[in-house]
């Protein structure tokens, strides 16, 4: 047994214990921090995690309070027929305010959340049929079978349970191909789109996530106090849980656990102790409250969670894949068939050109090289064909079809991988889920599966298929490093791994030699003749000339965003007007 | 609705929008130089009001109490940090800007009350209490975490929010206050009779926005602070120390958010914590500005004000409800547009 597997533990054993060892008061404040740690469970992935802001979760929970509450003592529905009908109101609300919100992006997204928060209180306490401001009294308790949830330690076994769950289901989540891309999210968007990931709907999915785990929350808390007012669904609710999340460290799923005891608890106790402290009356518990927390975070900046798993040494590292059954491979196309046609690609910032009107062309199986000065287009022109930017003209043709006009993802979908100029790989991320990213598309299962662990096997080919290639890069015992702890050199070729996982026809390498060593630019050479002998066509943008002559078939060289030259690389090694761009011209 | 009505509720809402544009003008200078989303920024507010109320009624204000202890505060961390790096010479200094200015100010407050001076020498000892607040909340709550993610600066924010929030309820009580105004006259505009209060406010707002121009477009310090706000790592290269644009640019926030308060409170009534609501308003036209243009966050908040205004004439219930829902639209059309911008900024 691992010391984390011994923490859990631990805390499961306490939880058992307490609703038997705890008096009355302490069981009730163990069902506020259930009933918090599920709001905030979900803001740590939404807003930690996938690094969307949100004010808004207190809405969420009030939906979900309220759904139960008119249902129940209006209509006399059983709470059992009113919790999927307000998780089904709040799904549909969530769908439709993230729908427009979620893409927002910036801070535009934080600002619509208090919007719609402040905007959905003032509708709470404004309906006559949720009893205005007074809210709605004798909402009934929950039955199972013949057991009334009608006390406090009754409650808290159904709060605990559920809080349980969605923890489960979080870490579930995390830990899977749909995981791997959330928390690509936050900084790594264009690079998840570029392997497949669809990062506006995973988004919507994270959002809706978060909603329900609030929904949940607003069902049980009803049904525990009995009562349903607007009061707790404000704004400060919202900022509440934000405070929770990072307090207790909004990057770990046990954070919001940790936040929302932490809070919970030294409210009530500042609410003990103060008043015998001051003998005028104020609020001061506001004061010693927010003294407290920005204490706190001058300490600890990434909040509580980090601090603990400090005290538990656990066993950081994840397993080794085990091997696993290979993924399918792509049909390749055979040598010589046209492959990649530019035709006069255009690409302008304001007044800089930075491609001109460029065409090539290139064969399968080909190692074609693109060089030229800094500043020549190259990148630019990776990001045209990847569908990173939008050309403004000309076409692009990948094995017959207009690719141009594409999202990035379809165009990765169609076989082509690339790598970053600058580095773009998700730095907390061990080697191997970095990798394991760029299989992304060979794998189909989605959160729900990954929640309900329906998607073992699948999970299990895709890391082996990430280790392999990881492997195969060099890096083998890098695997389970945090991919940000690598030297750049090798952060580049964690970069060929993982475009090498999706399993390309044609390879898009930006500088991969950049930082390398002179045996590990040899390494890299073979690695990519060796490609080449699978059928993958690769095209490369080096500045190290050695390198490349060596390695390529034949070069394209841009100047200006325009063709300077073209040919295989002894011509070019002649050329006047090459040689003239890189090292200035002869008076 | 008759014209009168319409041209009142413009006048009322022209008023509001100038404040929220002030305070909106302010926001979006804190963030983009620190990345602090500056919710206290409602205190100010709300303490300018205050303290001008309670010193015509012949009190002293709690602030003088704030300001010290903020002053000893921001004093005794820059002194521990100067024994930390053996650089006892800065004392005098330290002890002159955060210990022995506050005491000089508080002294003149507690002098002054009890004479019952003239308004402007009154408005001038309010300024003086309330505007080194800034820099100090600076020093003292931000500049340690000038380096963390937006969310943990908004956080600490909030939680600095709280603790002047609940100082303001301690100080000033719950009942809420109103100063006087600086002139009484009104007079008739076609149908319309305006407040000369109203003409302060509109004009003062101007003033304060063409100076505010003059500092960024003219002066070393305006450009220092731009340039922090494009590009901190680049600004700290060509030798602009950081840390002091943060506490001039709270500096200018403070003085900008007791300047609105100290406009308004003849017209409204105000209470230990309306200055948040009245803070966020300015930030919802900071956003409608996208966050980066200083003239639209100015209209941004014109119509924030404007909306409100007419918001409440005809659903008063539902007021804050319109107002922040109708602006949901506004943010989905400024992001759409602004996409393409965004996606290259990613890299």
């Amino acid at each position: 047994m691992t010391p984390a597997r011994a923490a859990f533990g631990l805390f499961l054993a306490f939880l058992v214990a307490a609703p038997f060892a705890l008096p009355e008061f302490y069981v009730t404040l163990m069902n506020y921090i259930g009933l918090a740690a599920l709001v905030t469970l979900g803001l740590v992935l939404l807003t930690g995690v996938a690094g969307l802001m949100s004010f808004g979760q207190q809405a969420f929970v009030g939906i979900g309070a309220y759904a139960t509450g008119v249902l129940t003592t209006v209509y006399a529905v059983s709470p059992w027929l009113s919790l999927p009908a307000g998780l089904a109101l709040t799904g549909l609300a969530a769908l439709g305010i993230g729908a427009i919100t979620v893409r927002l992006s910036g801070h535009y997204l934080p600002i619509s959340t208090i919007a719609w928060g402040i905007a959905l209180y003032f509708v709470f306490g404004n309906l006559e049929i949720l009893g205005r401001y007074n809210g709605l009294q004798g909402v009934p308790p929950i039955t199972v079978g013949g057991w009334t949830v009608d006390s406090g330690r009754d409650s808290y076994v159904l709060i605990w349970v559920a809080t349980l769950a969605a923890l489960v289901a979080a870490r579930n989540l995390l830990d899977s191909r749909s995981g791997r891309a959330v928390r690509a999210l936050r900084f790594r968007g264009t690079m998840a789109e570029s392997f497949g990931v669809d990062t506006a709907r995973l988004k919507l999915v994270v959002f809706l996530y978060a909603a329900l785990l609030a929904a949940l929350s607003g069902w049980l808390y009803a049904h525990f106090l009995r009562f349903v007012s607007p009061g707790p669904f404000n704004v400060n609710a919202g900022i509440e849980y934000l405070f929770m999340a990072v307090v207790g460290g909004a990057s770990s799923v046990w954070g919001a656990v940790v936040g929302a005891s932490v809070l919970t608890m030294l409210k009530e106790w500042l609410k003990d102790i103060l008043p015998a402290l001051f003998e005028q009356s104020g609020n001061y518990e506001v004061i010693v409250f927010g003294v407290l927390m920005v204490a706190l975070l001058h300490r600890t900046s990434a909040g509580l969670m980090p601090a603990f798993a400090r005290l538990v040494p656990t066993s950081r590292r994840e397993a080794r894949p085990r091997e696993a059954a290979p993924l399918a491979r792509r049909e390749r196309p055979r040598a010589g068939e046209p492959l990649l046609d530019v035709r006069a690609a255009h690409k302008q910032f304001g007044g800089l050109v930075a491609v001109s009107h460029l065409s090539f062309d290139m064969k399968s199986g080909e190692i074609l090289g693109l060089i030229g000065p800094n500043g020549a287009g190259k990148s630019t022109m990776f990001n045209l064909i990847t569908g990173v930017l939008a050309a403004d003209d000309g076409e692009i043709l990948f094995r017959g079809e207009r690719i141009d006009r594409l999202p990035s993802r379809d165009i990765a979908r169609r076989g082509i991988g690339r790598t970053f100029q600058h580095v773009n790989l998700v730095g907390a991320m061990s080697v191997l889920e970095n990798v394991a990213i760029g299989a992304h598309l060979r794998g189909r299962h989605g959160s729900v599966a990954s929640i309900l662990r329906l998607d073992r096997a699948e999970e299990a080919r895709l890391r082996a298929e990430a280790a392999r290639q990881v492997e195969r890069a060099g890096l083998g015992e890098h695997l389970l490093d945090a991919a940000g702890s690598l030297p750049l050199g090798q952060q580049r070729l964690v970069e060929i791994a993982r475009a090498l996982a999706a399993d390309p026809v044609l390879l898009l390498l930006d500088e991969p030699a950049a930082g390398l060593r002179y045996r590990e630019k040899q390494a890299l050479a073979a690695l990519l003749r060796g490609l080449r002998e699978e059928g993958i066509s690769i095209l490369l943008v080096e500045h190290d000339m050695d390198f490349v002559m060596g390695l390529v078939d034949r070069l394209v060289v841009m100047d200006f965003g325009e063709k300077l030259a073209e040919g295989l690389p002894q011509e070019i090694q002649r050329n006047p007007a090459v040689i003239e761009a890189y090292l200035g011209g002869i008076e | 609705m008759t014209a009168e009505i319409v041209a009142w509720l413009a006048q009322d809402g022209i008023t509001n929008g100038a404040i929220y544009a002030l305070l909106a003008l302010a926001l979006l200078l804190v963030f983009t130089v620190t990345r602090v989303i500056f919710v206290p920024q409602g205190e100010f507010i709300a303490y300018a009001a205050l303290s001008l109320a309670l010193m015509e009624s012949g009190r002293v204000p709690g602030t003088i109490y704030i300001l010290l202890a903020g002053g000893a505060l921001a004093a005794a961390m820059e002194t521990a940090r100067a024994v930390r790096e053996r650089a006892l010479a800065r004392l005098p200094r330290i002890l002159a800007l955060y210990v022995v200015l506050p005491a000089a100010v508080a002294g003149a407050v507690w002098w002054a009350v009890p004479r019952n001076l003239a308004q402007w020498v009154q408005i001038l000892l309010v300024l003086a209490m309330v505007v080194p607040l800034g820099p100090i909340m600076y020093r003292v709550a931000y500049q340690p975490l000038a380096s963390a993610s937006v969310l943990v600066l908004f956080i600490v924010s909030m939680a600095v929010h709280y603790v002047l929030m609940g100082l303001s309820l301690v100080f000033f009580g719950g009942e809420g206050l109103r100063s006087r105004p600086f002139s009484e006259g009104q007079f008739q505009l076609g149908v319309l009779n305006v407040s000369a209060q109203s003409l302060w406010v509109v004009a003062a707002s101007l003033v304060l926005i063409a100076a505010l121009w003059f500092l960024f477009e003219r002066t070393i310090y305006g450009k220092a602070l731009r340039a922090t706000a494009v590009n901190r790592v680049g600004a700290r290269l060509v030798g602009i120390p950081t840390n002091l644009m943060g506490q001039l640019s709270f500096l200018l926030a403070a003085f900008i958010g007791a300047v609105s308060g100290i406009l308004i409170s003849p017209i409204t009534t105000l209470y230990y914590d309306t200055g948040f609501i009245i803070g966020l308003k300015g930030f919802v036209g900071a956003i409608l500005g996208g966050m980066v243009s200083y003239p639209l966050a100015a209209v941004g908040a014109l119509a924030v004000g404007l909306l409100e205004s007419f918001a409440s004439f005809w659903a008063s219930a539902y007021k804050e409800s319109i107002v922040f829902t109708l602006i949901i639209p506004v943010l989905v059309w400024l992001s759409l547009r602004s996409h393409h911008v965004e996606e290259e900024e990613e890299k």
